[in-house]
């Protein structure tokens, strides 16, 4: 069924297509039409879900925490300031080895109060251990939900899926929503390993000590390492079984380019538009989407850029005190590499400032009038 | 590409309408997106919508500002916000109004054009008669003036999207269909 939804209603379309059974969440602009919408799938009977409401985002995920841990497909979604206050349990999500799927419009974080978009509010839940998975279109917001449960289920720990504010959570685009019965094919229930049972009562949450402790941290780190394999084979069932894929990260025109941009979430789009255009007029350019972040593909990362003379990463985030995030994992990534190129990273579309054409074709000037960065990070559009 | 930028006050249904332009124009067999102005929305406010159309899959993701064609929902409109703001050349301006587009002063290189939207709203009963919803109204007079959509499309997108009065609807998109005052063509 094809229709013109929303991204934040391909968010609630893929909880629901996912079969989630507990949902608890808090409303915050811009989440809130993702919530509305579940909200209606459960009261209509839509959806089999027992829909938790909750006084915080810290209640949201504590409540998917204990809906988890009993075996449930517990699903949640935030944004900004939710996420933050969230962040205590976040971690905890991911050291209980709950497969929880959320849902996170990027909004950047106040003060300056803003509702509109940047990453900064899901960057700074990178070493959180969850999966990170930013998307392009509504339809690969979609698809992403509803693959990030089967990965999450899969390595046993918890992912989130991550679009931009307003320009794909409210913006209605044509939506591929797949069949029940083909997605049910397609992800079976959930069925833990360990779960709180009364007929087999198990102790969690309990004192670690400095003994065993290191051993659950390298517990996670090896499910992160296999979460890249296992997202690439259900990336691939899904492409099979519904005719798209997206990739762990997509090269486009990068085959015989000089430059590339590296790029995430929607500037992707509006990138590939001046990509081709440049093409046109000869310039050697193409770019590289990363979709998942964490866990960060490094080896794919160095393989696409594999050859390229120079990098311009488009950063919509701040690491204050040092650059752009995406810049600092691809400059560690590289660093692998038996060829290193120059590294340029803009940091641009902060707070929901918007990212046109004129504005990427400012960085790619600026990469081509220059052989090697001469700072750190470059700021673009900023009014200094 | 074609860009098309509503002008309508918090409450007028210019969301509504943006959405159900792209769904009736995707049934056609074209690629849409739709759109609010990003920000902060209060009935009676000046608010924005936009729809976006193209013949290939659309991959730019930024707002508007260098609209095709524009439609205004409330006239009063014109006095506090610059509508035709990045307005190409040939670009049709449809306001709801009961004054003749004649009567209304923009650059020639504009195609003026007006419907009265309130009166028709009123008559069908969409919504309270001081603050009719004229969305689906002036998406009528659109279609009939631009032809990026047909009537019968438009009709269908109408009926399946609105949540109460569907008939009424339909009929209000008919009826200023017909009744769209234009010039300049």
């Amino acid at each position: 069924m094809k229709k013109v939804v929303t991204g934040n209603y391909a968010v609630s379309w893929g909880a629901r297509l996912a079969r989630a059974q507990v949902i608890a969440a808090y409303p915050i602009t811009p989440q809130t039409s993702i919530i509305e919408k579940l909200a209606t799938f459960c009261a209509d009977g839509e959806m089999e879900a027992r829909f938790i409401k909750v006084e915080s985002e810290h209640s949201a995920m504590a409540a998917c925490i204990g809906a988890s841990a009993a075996g449930a497909r517990a699903f949640t979604a935030t944004s900004g300031q939710g996420l933050l206050l969230m962040h205590e349990v976040v971690h905890w999500a991911a050291g209980a080895r709950l497969p929880i799927v959320m849902g996170v419009v990027n909004r950047a974080i106040g003060p300056g109060w803003n509702i509109w978009t940047d990453q900064n509010d899901t960057l700074s839940q990178r070493d959180t251990g969850w999966l990170q998975f930013y998307c392009e279109t509504n339809q690969e917001v979609l698809d992403t939900t509803i693959q990030a449960v089967k990965i999450a289920e899969t390595v046993f720990l918890p992912a989130m899926v991550v679009l931009d504010a307003f320009l794909l959570s409210h913006t209605s685009e044509p939506v591929d929503i797949p069949d029940q019965a083909e997605v049910d094919a397609f992800l079976p229930p959930y069925r833990p390993e360990l779960k709180l049972d009364l007929d087999d009562p198990r102790a969690f949450g309990a004192l670690v000590l400095p003994s065993d402790y290191m051993e659950m941290r390298y517990k996670i780190q090896k499910a992160m390492e296999r979460a890249v394999g296992v997202a690439e084979a259900v990336d691939h069932e899904w492409g099979e079984r519904f005719g798209r894929s997206w990739g762990l990260v997509e090269r486009y025109r990068l085959d015989d380019a000089e430059i590339a941009l590296v790029t995430s979430g929607t500037v992707t789009g509006t990138s590939r538009v001046v990509v081709d255009e440049l093409r046109d007029k000869g310039l050697k350019i193409g770019l590289l989407k990363v979709r998942m972040f964490r866990p960060f593909p490094h080896e794919k990362v160095r393989q696409a850029l594999a050859g390229i003379e120079k990098v311009a990463v488009i950063d919509r985030n701040i690491s204050f005190g040092d650059s752009g995030v995406f810049a600092q994992e691809v400059r560690a990534a590289l660093y692998r590499a038996d060829k290193r190129p120059p590294v340029f990273d803009f940091v641009t579309g902060l707070g929901g400032r918007d990212i046109v054409p004129a504005t990427i074709r400012e960085i790619v000037d600026y990469t081509v009038a220059h052989d090697a960065p001469v700072e750190e990070f470059t700021w673009i559009g900023v009014k200094k | 590409m074609i860009e098309i930028r509503i002008h309508g006050r918090g409450g007028q249904g210019a969301v509504i309408a943006s959405q159900v332009l792209a769904d009736a124009v995707f049934q056609e067999g074209r690629y849409v997106q739709a759109f609010p102005a990003f920000g902060v929305e209060r009935r009676g406010a000046p608010v924005m919508a936009f729809t976006r159309i193209d013949d290939v899959p659309i991959r730019i993701h930024t707002q508007i500002y260098t609209p095709d064609h524009i439609m205004v929902l409330d006239p009063t409109l014109l006095d506090v916000v610059d509508v035709t703001a990045g307005l190409k050349d040939g670009a049709w301006i449809l306001i709801n109004s009961t004054r003749p587009p004649h009567t209304f002063t923009f650059p020639d290189r504009y195609r003026v054009a007006t419907v009265d939207a309130n009166a028709i709203a009123v008559k069908y009963r969409l919504g309270p008669r001081n603050a009719p919803i004229v969305n689906t109204a002036i998406l009528g007079a659109f279609a009939r003036l631009t032809g990026i959509v047909s009537l019968e499309t438009l009709c269908e997108a109408v009926r399946s999207a609105v949540p109460i009065h569907p008939e009424e609807n339909v009929a209000a998109v008919r009826e200023a269909y017909q009744q769209v005052a234009e010039e300049g063509r």
